[in-house]
């Protein structure tokens, strides 16, 4: 049986994928996709911790998340069109005008 | 009785509001209308109060709750007692004279002009008589900057003058020296005693006994007598008086007779109960008094501006007045006060009946023989300048002799000798004035065009006319007397000039000094002197002044009228003294030199150059200059790249959240 830190464990390591990912690709679409996983690495901690504490608090939240998650997925994926349609590139350091 | 002040406001609101478009007639009748109005009201509620028992005579009338804090109350509350009876009857009597003459003196000003002119001359009535009747400090103060402003639009009415507009300003900022005293004498009195009320601070002094080192009392008397300085051209703050004949002498009359300048006095003897327990202020008002007397004499036998004669003359009454209360004489101030206000008011007009003859010529040395040609101006001047020498029988003996009489007989014998010497001054200018002007040969550059024998036909010398800014009349002098108007206000005043003073007539002439004991209980709670009131006494000193005018106008005969080469000489023998004469003391530059140019020099180079130009200029520039520069170096961390935001976005999470946790 895992135990609360087996899970905190995991979804820490999820964590850290998701946002190593975030830093490393050169891919918007992969970006977002290391977003959702770091989303739902903190999801897995709030139904952890719901279940330790017997609250359905946690769950709660995590229908919430999911639920703007899938607005900023489509939000975000219809901004990486608009993007494509303007460079013809998916790569986010093509995209630096917003600056001094 | 509020009607009393509303009347001459609702005037000036009236010619204000629609004076643009109103015809002469009509701006003028208002005016003329509101003034006599509110003398009438004047005389009716005096009649009230004459009617009540001595001791009980005060009308108070309370007009609305000025503003209350805590449980400190001021409300607008006129009183009438007999001290503000005098003072209204003469400021609506004399200002609806002024009034009247000054529809045929201004005839010449544009239609616009001559309304903006009626309207400030009714404002000003209408806040002096605020002043007089206000029964507390605020009120007070209300008419007395009321007549500060009003002064100051007068005195610079022909504003495209430049002098005229300087003069205005001087007016104002010396009275603004002297309010700055009256203030902060009115705050400590508030402080010392939890009131502005004059009769609440008469009964707290009254309670008091005399002081007799300098206290708060001398304090607060100090204070406001440098109020009234200011107001009342007294040393050191004289100054701007006559300055202020740039006015129109209708403003000047009004000034110096029947308002403005006779504040300070009455606001002394409002508060009589107070200075009389501060003797050490008294001495001090009186000395300053009589110096002013003297000085300004001095300096009005002079001059040959013949409004500026009277300015100084006028400032020489003030000095008397202010000597009398000094000395612990209230009623005689009040009284003298009261006769100057008519023969002074007569002066001026008379005199400015002769600068309307002479199309705006004021240079006495440019008259003279104006006696044929102006017969109402001649006789009710000369009956003015017999008023104002001291001459027996006429108002300014009686009131003059009073305050002499106090003076001797409170022990004051060198204030009394000066007073004398003023008087003997006052008697020689006067004449000197007269005679320059209505008597010898005439100036030659008037050229007469009516067909009377002139003295000086021989030489129809070409008509340099002397440049006349202040009136559009054509270049040609038109010599005529006063028109009708003009004559009935003369005529009015040189009976009040002789008359008046016979309700203050003495016992050793057979009256019963109606007026002192009329003033009486306005004067309840002062400290009285002891006063050895022998009429004997009264009697010598009488002739001693009779003599002493008579001996001046003597002087004056002798060097003006006979030998006028004489005057020359004596000139000449005492050529420094007489320069210092001519420019009055040289006050105006020795305030130039200690008082103006050090502001000057330390506003412009100080204030202005350093403190604005450097330290707050160089502040506001510096905080500017280090935002914009520190902006140039960080917008530099705004590189664009969405990346590099999120990665120090995450490396502050981190660092905000290891720092909690390994705290």
């Amino acid at each position: 049986m895992p135990t609360l830190g087996d899970y905190l464990l995991l979804s820490a390591v999820l964590f850290a994928i998701g946002t190593a990912g975030v830093f490393v690709r050169r891919n918007l679409i992969t970006i977002l996709l290391s977003i959702e996983i770091m989303l739902n690495a903190v999801n897995l901690t709030f139904v952890a911790f719901g279940r330790a504490l017997g609250s359905a608090d946690g769950q709660i939240i995590v229908f919430f998340v999911m639920t703007v998650a899938a607005a900023e997925a489509a939000v975000g994926l219809a901004i990486i069109i608009a993007l494509f349609r303007h460079k013809e590139s998916l790569n986010p350091d093509s995209f630096t005008m917003l600056r001094w | 009785m509020l009607l009393i002040p509303l009347l001459p406001f609702v005037g000036f609101l009236v010619n204000a509001s629609f004076g643009r478009r109103a015809s002469k007639a009509s701006a003028g009748g208002v005016a003329c209308g509101a003034m006599i109005g509110s003398f009438l009201v004047s005389v009716a509620e005096v009649w009230r109060l004459a009617a009540m028992e001595p001791e009980a005579r005060a009308i108070a009338e309370r007009v609305f709750t000025w503003f209350s804090s805590g449980d400190f109350t001021v409300a607008f509350t006129l009183r009438l007692d007999p001290l503000s009876a005098v003072m209204i009857l003469v400021v609506t009597g004399i200002g609806s004279l002024i009034h009247i003459y000054s529809t045929a003196y201004m005839h010449d000003e544009r239609d616009s002009e001559f309304a903006r002119y009626f309207s400030y001359l009714n404002l000003f009535a209408a806040f002096m008589l605020v002043l007089v009747l206000g029964s507390n400090f605020l009120v007070l103060f209300v008419g007395w900057e009321g007549v500060g402003l009003c002064s100051y639009l007068l005195i610079g009415f022909w504003y495209q003058k430049k002098s005229a507009s300087d003069a205005g300003k001087k007016a104002f900022i010396v009275n603004r020296i002297g309010d700055f005293g009256f203030v902060l004498g009115v705050l400590l009195a508030f402080v010392r005693f939890g009131t502005v009320d004059f009769q609440d601070i008469a009964r707290a002094t009254t309670a008091l006994g005399p002081e007799t080192a300098f206290g708060t009392l001398s304090m607060i008397t100090l204070l406001l007598f440098v109020g009234a300085t200011g107001k009342s051209a007294q040393i050191p703050l004289f100054v701007w008086l006559p300055d202020a004949m740039e006015g129109p002498t209708p403003v000047s009359a009004l000034i110096h007779a029947a308002t403005m300048v006779t504040a300070g006095v009455y606001m002394i003897g409002r508060n009589a109960a107070l200075f009389s327990h501060a003797p050490l202020t008294l001495a001090i008002v009186a000395v300053i008094g009589t110096a002013t007397a003297l000085m300004a004499g001095t300096i009005g036998l002079v001059q040959n501006d013949i409004k500026r004669v009277l300015a100084y003359s006028t400032v020489s009454q003030l000095g008397y007045m202010f000597l009398a209360m000094g000395v612990g004489a209230y009623a005689s101030g009040i009284f003298h006060l009261y006769t100057h206000a008519f023969f002074k008011a007569l002066l001026f007009l008379g005199s400015g009946a002769v600068i309307h003859a002479l199309a705006g010529e004021q240079d006495l040395r440019r008259m003279g023989g104006l006696k044929h040609d102006l017969p109402v101006t001649y006789w009710t001047f000369l009956i003015g300048a017999l008023a104002i020498a001291g001459v027996p029988l006429l108002s300014g003996f009686f009131s003059k002799d009073e305050i002499l009489f106090h003076t001797f007989a409170s022990g004051h014998t060198l204030l009394w000798v000066v007073g004398l010497l003023t008087s003997l001054l006052t008697a020689i200018y006067m004449f000197r004035l007269v005679f320059l002007a209505f008597y010898g040969p005439r100036a030659e550059h008037l050229v007469r065009d009516t067909g009377h024998p002139a003295p000086s036909t021989q030489h129809p010398a070409p008509s340099t006319q002397h440049p006349a800014p202040n009136t559009q009349h054509p270049a040609a002098a038109h010599l005529h007397d006063a028109p009708r108007p003009m004559a009935i206000a003369l005529i009015m005043l040189a009976v009040g000039s002789v008359v008046a003073g016979y309700v203050g007539r003495p016992q050793v002439l057979g009256g019963s000094d109606w007026f002192a004991r009329f003033l009486e209980p306005s004067f309840s709670g002062t400290v009285a002197a002891e006063v050895a009131e022998s009429a004997g006494l009264e009697g010598t000193l009488m002739l001693v002044s009779t003599v002493v005018a008579m001996s001046g106008i003597g002087l004056a005969v002798y060097f003006f009228l006979k030998h006028r080469d004489a005057a020359d000489t004596v000139a000449a023998r005492f050529a420094g003294f007489y320069r210092l004469l001519v420019h009055k003391y040289y006050v105006d530059e020795i305030y130039d030199a200690t008082v103006v140019q050090p502001i000057r020099i330390v506003s412009e180079e100080g204030l202005w150059k350093i403190v604005d130009a450097r330290v707050i200029d160089g502040t506001v520039n510096l905080v500017g200059g280090v935002v914009a520069g520190s902006s140039e170096e960080l917008r530099r961390t705004q590189t664009g790249s969405v990346r590099a935001y999120a990665a120090s976005l995450f490396l502050g999470v981190v660092l905000i959240l290891g720092y909690y946790l390994w705290r």
